[in-house]
């Protein structure tokens, strides 16, 4: 494959994944990932290891209350959405140098219907 | 820290043993003498360099996922919910996660790193809405979500360590979850998963 084939193939993938965060998942599905991946960490209701999750769509990172968030995360100027989130779930650090989550969501399908969850759940 | 004595191998590196034992060697766990022994390369000349740090930053969510599953089960042992066998094997439980705690906290701190803080057992109450439980099976239930939970954080941030030999350790909890979810689910008599690949993603 040349260059500009491979490149093609690259873009289209980006793309795709970008799709699959806008698309609008399957919140019902969400919530058994959700319960099943992140509630180690999180509650809906509840600060944890992590913080509490309803509310997130739409809102500032690191700034829920009595949450004692990393610096980076604290600093940052990040609004959840669709695509801020499937780019967290996708690759915290990448995202946010210096947060302290690590955890990834490996496919984009997962990520999309998760992030689905947390918006119904925020009442968006 | 866990009370396990600590076995050392005829040949014991010199540096391994004035670290093990300037650190209390006498009750350090296999399980964390293992963990430590895994941080070798990042522990000596590298300092406190951004990988080592952001794995230290992993170790500390994975500390903080163990202080409260020991929490968790405390709360299910002082409820007086639980009966025998159940009873003993949460405790048993419980032990496990405290060797994964003292592991943890050994392997941060020869990082270079703070230990994040166990909360109040209160806090933990709280937060995992522990005045809601009113049978067995509701503890047990309450069980078997965080170490499933567990489990699959263990599982997902294998990719964000920078040291392979920490990945390996964070599969190796997962593995010790998974036990516990399966026999937690055991004795629910709930069916275990029909298709394969059921924990991480």
């Amino acid at each position: 494959m040349t260059w500009v084939g491979r490149s093609s193939w690259a873009v289209a993938a980006l793309l795709l994944a970008a799709s699959a965060a806008q698309a609008g998942g399957d919140p019902v599905r969400g919530q058994a990932l959700y319960e099943s991946r992140c509630i180690a960490c999180h509650s809906l209701d509840a600060n944890r290891t992590g913080p509490m999750h309803r509310g997130v769509y739409g809102r500032k990172a690191g700034s829920v209350a009595r949450f004692g968030y990393s610096p980076a995360v604290k600093a940052s100027a990040i609004v959840w959405d669709a695509t801020t989130l499937d780019r967290w779930l996708t690759d915290p650090q990448k995202l946010i140098p210096g947060q302290r989550m690590n955890f990834r969501v490996a496919l984009p399908e997962d990520r999309a219907d998760i992030i689905a969850y947390l918006k119904q759940t925020s009442g968006k | 820290m866990s009370s396990s004595p600590l076995v050392v191998p005829t040949g014991f590196v010199t540096r391994r043993r004035a670290f093990l034992q300037s650190a209390g060697a006498a009750t350090l766990s296999a399980a964390a003498v293992a963990l430590i022994a895994g941080c070798e390369s990042q522990a000596q000349g590298m300092g406190k360099g951004t990988d080592t740090m952001a794995d230290v930053n992993i170790l500390n969510t994975a500390l903080g996922l163990e202080h409260e599953a020991i929490n968790a089960y405390q709360l299910g042992a002082e409820s007086g919910l639980l009966q025998k066998p159940v009873l003993d094997t949460a405790v048993l439980f419980q032990s496990q996660h405290k060797e994964h705690r003292d592991a943890l906290v050994a392997t941060i701190k020869k990082l270079g790193g703070t230990p994040v803080a166990e909360k109040s057992k209160s806090d933990y109450a709280k937060a995992l809405n522990a005045g809601s439980l009113k049978s067995q099976a509701d503890v047990l239930h309450l069980a078997q979500r965080l170490e499933r939970g567990a489990a699959n954080a263990y599982i997902g941030v294998i990719p964000s360590f920078h040291d392979p030999a920490l990945a390996q350790v964070s599969a190796r909890l997962a593995a010790d979850e998974t036990m516990h979810w399966t026999a937690l689910t055991s004795a629910l008599a709930e069916a275990l998963p029909q298709k394969a690949l059921a924990f991480g993603a």
